[in-house]
Formats: structure tokens, sequence, C-alpha cells
């Protein structure tokens, strides 16, 4: 800990560092934690999340995970239009990351010489240190670990956080991702009866903003520090020029569309690191929405519409009851249909015909 | 079936009193060099194109014998970007939303500019410029005519069968979006001679969408309901338009793959004496 705190003295974070490290809370002794068991976790890629267990088993224990950042141009659209990303582990959103409250979570972040900018990772979970922001800033070839401990059930964002103006522009990139807190004891219902997902939807919506030429056309850079100044010219206005799930329009449609059964419970989780939204199911509610994602408050019930403040990951819960083609989309419509938001559920089962039917298909008007 | 949708009415009373005054004026003609290819007469199975209902459910497109008469004078590539600023530049044309150039289908351009081109077209060069119906850009494009991504006839008793598999269908086909025009005669010819068909420009119709009720023995429309706001495009698969959309991205539907651009090409209608005769008069 004393050679990593050292190497960021000096650097634009001395000031929070030092804030940092006598706000460094005095919970169980590294000795004890030493102590605990430990899981080592494979981070998956969205929408999907690694194997969990929603009610713990045993007792806390050190859950370990390793992130590389991957620096990378992707396209974000149909037209072919390049983002010069900035990811945790190559993907936008990064993985989602799975503990129960009372677990530490030990994150090892790489940033290999490849990559051109210092990076580091800020989680919402995690108290002190800027989100451990303070203590993982690393220049490529760089590499850091950090454990906090989960205090808190909830679904938390984790992003870049590298000082200053590159805030914003690396969150706006595609640097951030969500951690999952569970209760030891999982999930409740409003009245506190354990409720259980039978699949998990892990969906990152992304603003992005690329600058365009004269012409009007999306510009292309090289490299990821060619398009800042641009870049942020765009961001200062505010208006995206695309908001995406998972990194690109149309990531989770067609061939990639989440899919369920009738019958079937799904959790969706839902990131937006910066800017505020409002996912909706087509066809489909919320049975138990944590709007604000923290399982320590009672869910909402028969939600329509939810609203996920930027900065912050929420999750519905919703038994799908009726097979078909769900669209999931952010309900300011614009955004969804022509700045990208949408994304598809595929969900197979019998037709109840009680829930909805066609009295009478389209014919002309009777007179 | 009606053919002529109601919009391009006034466009074409502009365009006889146009004809009239081009015959007596001598004007600066654009080279009448769009290449042709003549499709013999034939008879081939169709899908009708819209939507069908039976027993009030949804069901497979109708399939029809469609015998072309005659032979059909159509584009052998879509209209080019360069013949079509020529209209732009003649004031008869509002300028396309996409900004290809030269030698590359126009795209970015809606029912409304097609019709405006084809009428600007045949009246500088005294012939007869339209878009091609349905059936003959099929004919037209033979063995790469798809039709709808179907999804089979409705299942009584779970309407989202249907939803389903025309999702899965379609998904299966993993067409990526292949948004920019490519040189003319980049996606080859088929058996007939044309250029370009169901490569990345979907071509407007003069056909009109169509809600139609079939028969109870499946074999006839009992009623149909005409919808000439909106056309059938063709292309890789056929879908449905608003006259006024530009780009098929942002005029498709919910759920469907949209086409990558839209753009035309046009047949030219033969003539006979009497019917040559009025229009160089001005009277057709």
């Amino acid at each position: 800990m004393l050679t990593r705190r050292e190497a960021l003295i000096g650097s634009v974070f001395a000031a929070a560092t030092v804030a940092a490290v006598s706000a460094l809370p005095a919970t169980a002794s590294p000795k004890e934690v030493a102590g605990l068991p430990r899981e080592k976790v494979k981070p998956v890629a969205p929408p999907f999340v690694h194997a969990h267990d929603q009610v713990a088993r045993g007792g806390p224990k050190v859950v370990e995970f390793t992130m590389t950042i991957e620096e990378k141009p992707i396209v974000i659209d149909a037209d072919g239009t390049q983002l010069n990303a900035m990811t945790y582990n190559g993907s936008i959103p990064g993985p989602l990351m799975v503990v129960h409250e009372g677990d530490y979570l030990e994150l090892t972040l790489i940033n290999p010489d490849t990559n051109t900018l210092a990076h580091n990772i800020d989680f919402h979970a995690a108290t002190g240190a800027l989100g451990g922001g303070a203590l993982t800033l690393i220049n490529p070839g760089e590499q850091t670990t950090l454990r906090f401990k989960a205090t808190r059930p909830g679904t938390f964002v984790y992003h870049c956080a590298p000082g200053g103006p590159m805030i914003p522009w690396h969150v706006v990139s595609g640097m951030s991702g969500t951690v999952m807190v569970l209760p030891r004891d999982g999930l409740k219902d409003d009245k506190g009866k354990p409720i259980h997902y039978d699949r998990i939807y892990y969906i990152g919506e992304n603003d992005f903003y690329i600058p365009r030429d004269e012409s009007g056309k999306f510009k292309k850079y090289e490299s990821a520090g060619d398009n800042y100044d641009d870049t942020v010219k765009v961001m200062r206005g505010l208006i995206p020029t695309h908001v995406v799930f998972n990194g690109k329009a149309g990531s989770l449609t067609g061939e990639n569309a989440m899919k369920a059964k009738v019958g079937e419970t799904v959790l969706i989780v839902h990131s937006q690191a910066n800017r505020d939204t409002r996912p909706h199911l087509i066809g489909g509610h919320g049975d138990y929405v944590w709007e604000q994602g923290k399982f320590a408050n009672p869910p909402a019930k028969d939600l329509e519409t939810w609203f996920i403040r930027g900065g912050s990951a929420g999750s519905a819960l919703y038994r799908f009851r009726q097979p078909g083609v769900y669209a999931y989309v952010n309900h300011n419509l614009i955004e969804a249909v022509e700045l990208g938001a949408t994304a598809h559920f595929t969900v197979d089962g019998t037709w109840d015909d009680d829930l909805m039917t066609q009295v009478e298909a389209a014919k002309p008007i009777s007179s | 079936m009606q053919h002529k949708p109601i919009v391009a009415c006034g466009v074409l009373a502009t365009a006889v009193m146009a004809i009239g005054l081009a015959s007596w004026f001598p004007v600066e003609r654009p080279n009448d060099d769009a290449e042709l290819v003549t499709v013999p007469p034939g008879s081939f199975e169709h899908p009708r194109p819209g939507e069908f209902l039976k027993d009030n459910r949804p069901v497979m497109a109708p399939r029809i014998v469609v015998k072309l008469g005659a032979p059909l004078e159509i584009m052998k590539y879509q209209v080019s970007a360069l013949e079509y600023g020529r209209c732009v530049a003649a004031g008869a044309c509002k300028p396309a939303d996409k900004s290809g150039s030269g030698n590359v289908p126009v795209t970015g351009v809606s029912h409304i500019d097609a019709e405006a081109y084809a009428n600007w077209l045949s009246r500088q060069t005294g012939a007869s410029w339209r878009l091609p119906t349905d059936q003959e850009w099929a004919h037209a494009a033979g063995e790469r005519f798809r039709g709808d991504i179907e999804g089979g006839d409705s299942d009584p008793n779970n309407p989202a069968q249907r939803w389903l598999v025309q999702y899965r269908t379609e998904a299966s086909l993993g067409r990526k979006s292949d948004p920019d025009p490519r040189t003319r005669g980049a996606f080859g010819t088929n058996s007939k001679g044309v250029a370009d068909i169901a490569g990345n420009v979907w071509e407007w119709t003069s056909t009109c969408y169509v809600h139609a009720t079939m028969s109870t023995d499946g074999r006839e429309i009992s009623t149909s309901i005409d919808n000439c706001g909106v056309h059938v495009v063709e292309g890789f698969h056929r879908t449905y338009m608003s006259n006024f959309i530009r780009d098929g991205k942002s005029g498709g539907c919910a759920v469907g793959t949209p086409p990558d651009n839209l753009g035309f090409r046009l047949v030219r209608e033969r003539l006979n004496f009497v019917q040559a005769t009025l229009r160089r008069f001005g009277i057709s």
C-alpha cells in the first residue's frame, strides 16, 4: 500500500490522496482480512453476468477480479461511426462484478503499455479515496490492486476518474461499469419476502459525443488523444450524438437480443454513469424496481418506466407473462429510435388470451 | 389495386404543361444515356406485397402467377447521383440527403423525389419514364428477388409465434449494415442483365402498401384498403416506407432491419403511335 501511495503523491491527486489516507476506515485488520476465504472470479462481458449465488453461502470472503484496460476504436452505429473507446476489460460497459454485503472486492487493474493514457477506477460502492480513484491511477505499463469492503447492498456504478477534464472524457469514451452488492440473504420484495431471479441481464447505457466535419459527417481519429479537443466541444453542448446500450446501437438486437421464457423472472441491471435515463420495457412492466438501485430500500412495484439518475445503476425485476418480441428502450423515444437506445428481448412461451386478445383485426371501417 | 399515388397528381399536371412548352421551344436536353435492359415478357410466381388477413389472423402473403405480356424496358443501373444532380440543377428535384457524387446510385431520396425525377426526365426526353410496379421490379430482379421476411401464418393460439419466427428469420440472415453506396455495377448483374439488384440500395416502386382480407378459402381478396402514403420498397428484402422518407434507417419499423439506403431506377413506358403523337404535342 505504501509504495502505491508514494507513487501518487505529487500527482494531481496529492491533496485528495492525503485526505483519503486520513479517511481510511479502521475496519477488519489486514490480518483478519487475510484469514478470509478467497474466490477468484472471471468477469464476463455484458449483457451477461458471471455465475453467482443470490443468497450468500457462508461468511464474508474476498472476491478477486482482474480487469485489463483496453483503448481501441470501436464502431458504434450502423453507419460505421467510430469511437476511440476506452474500456474496462474490452467491453462497454465494463463487466458487472457481483459480491455480497460484507464481502471484500479486490480488483487488480492492468493498464498495458499498448495504451496511451493513464487510467484509474472510482467505485461508487466503495468508501474513501474518491471511491478508490486516488489509489488506482496507473500509467500504461502499470498495474494496481485495490480492495474495498462492500458495506451497502445495491447496484453501483464504477468509472474512470483520472482527474479534471479527463474524467467526463474517459467516461463518455466508455469507461464505466457496475458492481452489484447483493444482501447476504438475497433480494426481498416490498414486504421483505425473499425473491429470486432466473436470469440476469446487464445493460450499460452510454451517451457519446462524436465530432462532425464541415459537411456534417462524423469524424474519425487515429487515437483517443487526437479527438480530445473536438470531443470536449461537443460534450459541452450536452447533446449526445449517440445514446446507446452496451457500446453500440443495435448491440442487443437481432442475434444478440436478450432471451427469456414466459414464467421466468429476469433481473435487468441498468447503469448510466453520466446522464439521466428512463428505461421502459415495451409491452411489459417492472414488477419490482430499485430505481435508485439500493437494495436496503423496498422496491417500487408495477412501474411502467423507471428513472436512473446519471451516475447510478438501478435494477428492475420482471416475470415475463406473454411471449413475443419486446423492446427495452430509453423512453425518451428520440434517444431510443434516433440515437440508438433500443434493445430487444425474445420471449418464448404460451400466449395468455386473458391478458390480451385481438378481438378484431384491421378491416375497413364499418358504416 | 391503385398504383398512382395521389400525391403525384399535381406533379403530373405540371409535367403535362411543361411538355407542351418543351415541344415549341427547343431546350437543352440531358443525354438520354440511361442504359436500358429489355426484359422479355414472362410469367412467374410472386408473393403479393402488403399484409394479409384470413379469418381475422395474419397469414403469409398469397402467391400469385404474374404474367407480364410486354417486354419491360428498365434501367440497367439505379439512377446515379450525377443523373439526379441534373434534375436538381434544373430546379425540378430537391437535392438528395446523401452527398454521393458521380457514378454512384443517388441515395437519400424519397418516393416523392423519385416521382419528381421521373416526371422531369419524361419532360426532358419526350419519353415516358416512371417507377416500376412491384411486379415489374420482381420480374427484372429475377433470381435476386426475395420478398418480405415472412413469419408464416399466425398461430391462432399464439400470435407471438409469428413475430418471433419473423424476428429470428431476419436475424439469421445475418445481414450487416452496409451504408456507403458503391460505384454502379459493384453488385454485379443478375441473369436478366440488370445490375445492382439487392445490393445496399433499396428501390422505390409505384405499388402502394395494402391491408387485405382473404376469402375463407384463401383464393381471393375479399376486401382491401390501400395506403398510398406508403409504397413498396424492394431490394435485399421487401419492405414498406412512407413516401417522404429519405433514409431507410429512420423509416423502418420498430424491430426489423431497415434498408441501408433508398434510391430508385425507372422503366420506360412503350408508347404506341397515338400516345407518342399526343405526348409530342403535350397532350398525354
